[in-house]
């Protein structure tokens, strides 16, 4: 079964690799189009998502809501460690891009932030004038070489994600994250496999716990919530691909267009 | 004589004043946003706030352009009854969810930051709506449809960069995908929700 998975992932991850491969940001754009990206296994997506539903009911959205009563000081700690530790999968990537110099500024970040930051519970590179901190991961830089995203996927637990950028996350496991590597992978004395594990948890919590009223509100308010959640996570993805938050000024204006024309 | 032509003289500079008026729309969003938050912040029932709400919603959103954007291609297809009897339903399931989606802050605290003007017809807004210890601060751009620079209205709201117009255009498609484009059902759903 995994092996007839993994073949499916991988095939049309193949079938949408790009052999002109390009970083131009236009062609960036209409590959991760999001109502371009095709829902091959809409049953089994549709089928996981309630599975989710069931479990986020069951076991985040409880622990999210006494979770985001906690104080400020200490919620925003938990972030910001969560954040110093992604600098480990993000580093790689900064280099994987080409962005030489992001990559040293993020290990400043990192250096400065686990040390003076007390383990990265203080964001004192902020403090110090540092740019803001932007996440990147293996799915993007794949999808910066000119890999498109395959199909839509709904991974249990984990939720929505697209064939490339599950196929990227496995680079996590293979010594693509020094975090894994010092925790699970290797016995280093300092770091249990708990470690690891409880981080992803928390992760998953404080994400729950940050997004709680939107989530409630979008779920009440939606006539399809997986058709919307869909939406949404495509369009962030296709957003922190191209590191921009100007899609307004480059999403299809053609059907806006159309309606004023009529 | 003199007072007549005084008066003339103010009648035609006003009308010349009223020609050249035209809101801009950051002060339109700006003022969109303070009269949402004074019937927010107020002391009436959540059903008055709502109904409020929906009266905004009416003055200043262009319910019908979103409508059919958010149609798709599938407007295409329609007739003038079918499109007649859409814009209905998807007024008042906008409006429903609209007010009800606001209806859950209580004191939003939103300010204008800055815009940026896209085309003769459409600028974007920038807003912020201020952190409270449950939320991060959030970063929310306006659509502003300004053809009619004496009539704005807001078309698309975008929210940490995710539109909602696009959302809820691949809502309606996924439901017309599911259902072979039989567009009886999309109104059956929207008839639904309204009525909850």
């Amino acid at each position: 079964m995994i092996k007839k998975v993994a073949i499916i992932l991988i095939t049309t991850l193949a079938l949408t690799v790009n052999v002109n491969a390009s970083s131009d940001g236009e062609l960036l754009l209409k590959k991760n189009e999001p109502s371009e990206v095709k829902d091959c296994f809409e049953g089994l997506n549709r089928a996981t998502f309630k599975f989710n539903q069931v479990l986020d009911g069951v076991i985040f959205k409880p622990v999210a809501s006494v979770y985001k009563k906690l104080p400020s000081p200490v919620k925003s700690g938990v972030s910001n460690s969560l954040d110093n530790l992604s600098n480990l999968v993000t580093i790689p990537n900064n280099l994987l891009q080409g962005d030489f110099m992001l990559a040293g500024l993020n290990t400043g970040r990192f250096l400065i932030n686990s040390t003076v930051g007390i383990l990265g519970l203080v964001d004192v590179a902020q403090h110090l004038g540092m740019s803001e901190y932007v996440k990147e991961d293996y799915g993007q830089s794949l999808a910066m070489a000119g890999v498109g995203p395959g199909c839509y996927i709904v991974l249990p637990v984990l939720g929505p994600s697209t064939a490339r950028d599950t196929v990227a996350s496995a680079t996590n496991f293979l010594g693509g994250d020094a975090w894994y590597n010092v925790t699970v992978k290797n016995d280093t004395h300092y770091f249990r496999d708990i470690d690891y594990y409880s981080s992803k948890v928390t992760a998953g919590v404080n994400f729950r716990a940050k997004n709680y009223d939107s989530i409630e509100n979008l779920e009440k308010n939606s006539i399809d919530f997986y058709a919307s959640v869909k939406s949404l996570y495509l369009q962030d993805r296709q957003q922190k691909i191209l590191n921009s938050k100007k899609i307004v000024n480059t999403q299809d204006d053609s059907d806006w267009e159309e309606i004023d024309n009529k | 004589m003199k007072i007549k032509f005084i008066i003339l003289i103010l009648l035609l500079s006003l009308l010349g004043f009223t020609k050249s008026y035209s809101i801009q729309p950051d002060v339109f969003v700006q003022s969109t946003v303070n009269k949402a938050s004074s019937v927010l912040s107020s002391e009436m029932s959540k059903e008055n706030k709502i109904s409020e709400l929906k009266l905004i919603a009416k003055e200043t959103v262009d319910i019908t352009g979103i409508g059919f954007y958010t149609l798709g291609s599938a407007r295409k297809n329609l007739n003038d009854e079918q499109k007649k009897k859409y814009a209905e339903l998807f007024e008042q399931y906008f409006l429903k969810s609209f007010s009800s989606r606001l209806a859950e802050y209580t004191n939003p605290e939103i300010s204008v930051e800055g815009k940026k003007v896209l085309s003769e017809k459409y600028t974007i807004v920038n807003s912020l709506l201020k952190g409270t210890n449950e939320r991060p601060e959030i970063k929310i751009d306006w659509r502003i449809y300004t053809k009619n620079p004496d009539n704005p209205l807001i078309r698309d709201l975008i929210i940490e960069g995710l539109s909602l117009a696009r959302t809820q255009k691949e809502e309606f498609q996924s439901i017309l995908n599911s259902n072979k484009g039989n567009i009886e059902v999309l109104f059956n759903t929207l008839r639904e929700f309204s009525k909850q």
